[in-house]
């Protein structure tokens, strides 16, 4: 197994999993659970927690054990290793609240086939030092998370009125149900691209300028 | 920087292929690419069973609470509850495993009956729509329902929780015949504004399909439940009385 060539943690290892490589505005994975349970913030958070800690175990894990497990079985490990933490997650969710439970149904179960899970055991934390893999993971983690968070808010505003369950407006207010169905996730999910694609292009637009003024 | 280290991955993947068609390397031996796996399902093993154990108190307690929250809803002012089940006319004792209709009697402090809850279930728009439901033998009337389990549409068909109009329909009359084979009326699910008798149930115009999912799995879970209930009720009244 080659060993990682860089194995310094900067600000960068943690925050590239929130802004520059943010598993859902940029990198597009695991779209199941962000279309699925963001119709409420509550469902969101919670989503986003029981993936961020299968995240984090499975990548320490998976770095720790790296060594020992070779190439051609490598990928049946890493699955067997995620589906542990997501029956864990799934007893623990049990546990602490049965409605959460329900809301949530299939889904919890599905986090075994977020790719974005298996995609940071592959190429990060099997190649990355424990440490380094859990402060990636943490960012990677939060960064998923805060995009399912920023669709269950906007969702359950629009869509209920409400945000974590407690109303927002009087009684007047007429929900705008098509955002708590199936297609206001695609609607908000668009939203959200855009306005990230927006303020990406006007950061190198302003780059640009600023040298073309330097050079000038 | 995320595309050079799944580039980067793929190339190693591919080039090891490549090694091992070639042998150009020594191949990972079998025992250790067994011995690895074992070893893995084994540590996962373990830490399944290990939350299970731990958790499974914790659950059975979520749920205890649960359903005893849904029976205090549906049977207002329930202290205590017992189940039971129903076979050939007699109350049982609840068993595990067990087929029958299950009922919950709930009693107040005294340990007086206050009403029997009773699940129920019907094809809904997404999937059964299971409730629980409460039945008075005071008014011999429904008092309401809670939904168990369903996976409605949000915003239309969930409002069977929510509608302030949908919930007035209860009490619902569901006095039984005097031959006591089934309900003297059956429980229908009219068309929204045609409510006219005690019995029927006035749909969500939007939920229509979800209200009359409702009024099914009333009707058939009260038809089969509450004849062969009522000759029970005396019995039912104290709860030391059933032992």
């Amino acid at each position: 197994m080659s060993r990682p060539r860089d194995n310094t943690i900067t600000m960068e290892t943690f925050t590239e999993g929130l802004w520059k490589d943010n598993p859902v505005f940029v990198m597009l994975l695991g779209m199941c659970p962000v279309l699925a349970v963001t119709n409420s913030a509550i469902n969101a958070l919670a989503m986003g927690l029981a993936t961020l800690f299968v995240l984090l175990a499975s990548s320490i894990m998976v770095s720790l054990f790296s060594r020992f497990i070779p190439k051609q079985v490598r990928i049946a490990t890493y699955i067997v290793i995620i589906a542990t933490f997501v029956t864990i997650v799934d007893y623990a969710i049990q546990a602490i609240s049965l409605d959460l439970y329900n809301a949530l149904g299939a889904f919890i179960q599905l986090i075994v086939a977020n790719c974005m899970i298996l995609g940071r055991a592959e190429a990060y934390a099997s190649k990355h030092k424990p440490l380094k893999s859990i402060v990636n993971g943490l960012g990677m983690g939060a960064g998923f998370t805060l995009a399912l968070l920023s669709l269950g808010v906007v969702r359950e505003i629009l869509g209920a009125g409400s945000l974590f369950g407690i109303q927002l407006f009087s009684d007047n207010f007429q929900p705008w149900v098509v955002m708590v169905l199936p297609a206001g996730g695609f609607l908000v999910l668009g939203a959200w691209l855009l306005l990230f694609d927006w303020i990406k292009q006007r950061q190198v637009l302003l780059e640009t300028k600023g040298e073309q003024s330097h050079a000038s | 920087m995320n595309e050079e280290v799944i580039s980067s991955s793929d190339s190693g993947a591919d080039s090891n292929i490549q090694q091992g068609q070639t042998e150009q390397q020594p191949q990972t031996p079998s025992s250790s690419m067994i011995a690895v796996l074992t070893g893995i399902a084994m540590l996962s093993g373990f830490l399944v069973v290990l939350t299970a154990q731990i958790t499974a108190p914790m659950i059975a307690e979520n749920q205890r609470i649960a359903i005893e929250k849904a029976i205090q809803q549906v049977v207002p002012g329930t202290v205590s509850n017992s189940k039971y089940r129903l076979l050939n006319g007699q109350l049982l004792p609840m068993e595990k495993g067990t087929k029958d209709p299950v009922i919950y009697a709930g009693f107040d402090a005294d340990n007086k009956l206050l009403g029997i809850a009773a699940e129920g279930g019907a094809q809904g728009y997404a999937g059964m729509v299971n409730i629980l439901y409460g039945y008075d033998p005071k008014c011999e009337c429904i008092k309401g329902f809670k939904v168990l389990k369903m996976a409605e549409t949000p915003g239309l068909g969930d409002k069977i929780i929510t509608d302030a109009n949908f919930q007035a329909n209860f009490p619902l009359d569901a006095r039984v015949s005097r031959e006591h084979i089934a309900l003297a009326n059956s429980i229908i699910t009219v068309k929204n504004g045609s409510k006219k008798h005690d019995w029927e149930i006035d749909a969500i115009s939007g939920a229509t399909i979800t209200s009359r999912a409702v009024g099914k799995a009333l009707n058939q879970s009260a038809q089969k439940l509450l004849p062969e209930l009522l000759p029970l009720m005396p019995r039912l009244r104290f709860k030391e009385a059933i032992q």
